[in-house]
């Protein structure tokens, strides 16, 4: 059972789980954004762009 | 496993993980389609996504120097050597080892493009349209790779990951998005555009990387 999550939690999350917790994060702060008359397309890309940056900071210093 | 083990063991493990996967994707499919089309496209985006930067996360440490490029010939020869010394255990007839590691190889790897299928078939609203794409795709490729195979063997597998990694990741954000309730700018004729923006960013920070003091020259 134990090898069993591992293997999903590698398939789905890999390397870096921050990268995919940024990205949760993100989706909430879209769905949230949406619900206003602000424009919410622009939220996705830009934390796209910051949680890989950041992620790759990690590897890289 | 085949070259090293024997064909039998590798080819009827190889025969139970399709076997495997094709109930798996007759389960799953029809239950994609009951699913309303902005909680799948929630869903698949997210899962996409973050499977897309773990692609581009790789490949852009590798192509900036951060991390080695595989040197396949050598993991190959690495395996195989490990496959031929492995101790000889019999089940059911088979040699256990060479069938487990071909049954769970093609297990895995065929979850992993079962997923992407489903995925894009699912949320264009045609799964059958998918498969068949994904198999023109296979018969493409082993065709292809017979046909040029030497120049073909020269393309570096890290440009490939690249551009897998670049492609999930733009999906990934555009379903994601959409289904978060978004609205592009343009509906679909965004998606080139999203595309644009994540290849720019990842060639931006392969240059960025590459001007640090790289771990692997």
């Amino acid at each position: 059972m134990k090898r069993f999550a591992r293997f999903w939690w590698d398939f789905v999350v890999g390397d870096d789980w921050r990268v995919a917790a940024g990205i949760l994060v993100a989706f909430g702060l879209t769905a949230l954004l949406a619900t206003t008359p602000i424009p919410a397309w622009w939220v996705l890309p830009l934390a796209v762009a910051a949680v890989l940056w950041l992620s790759l900071q990690r590897v890289a210093r | 496993m085949g070259l090293t083990r024997g064909w039998r063991p590798a080819l009827v493990g190889a025969g139970a993980a399709t076997i495997a996967l094709a109930a798996i994707v007759a389960a799953l499919g029809p239950a994609l389609t009951v699913i309303p089309i902005e909680v799948l496209r929630l869903v698949v985006g997210a899962l996409l996504l973050v499977f897309g930067l773990q692609w581009l996360r790789k490949a852009i440490l590798r192509a900036s120097g951060w991390r080695a490029i595989r040197d396949e010939n050598a993991v190959f020869a690495r395996e195989r050597a490990e496959a031929a010394s492995a101790p000889r255990v019999e089940h059911a007839g088979l040699d256990w080892y060479a069938f487990t590691i071909s049954f769970k190889g093609v297990l895995l790897e065929g979850l992993e493009v079962a997923f992407i299928v489903l995925t894009f078939g699912s949320t264009q609203g045609s799964i059958p349209l998918a498969a068949l794409g994904a198999g023109v795709a296979v018969v493409l490729v082993v065709l292809t790779g017979i046909v040029v195979r030497e120049p073909l063997g020269r393309v570096p597998e890290n440009t490939l990951a690249f551009a897998v990694g670049v492609m999930l990741t733009t999906f990934g954000i555009f379903w994601g998005a959409e289904g978060a309730g978004v609205d592009w700018p343009g509906d679909d004729a965004a998606l080139p555009g999203v595309l644009v923006f994540v290849l720019l960013i990842s060639l931006g920070f392969v240059t960025a990387l590459r001007r640090r003091k790289p771990a692997f020259a």
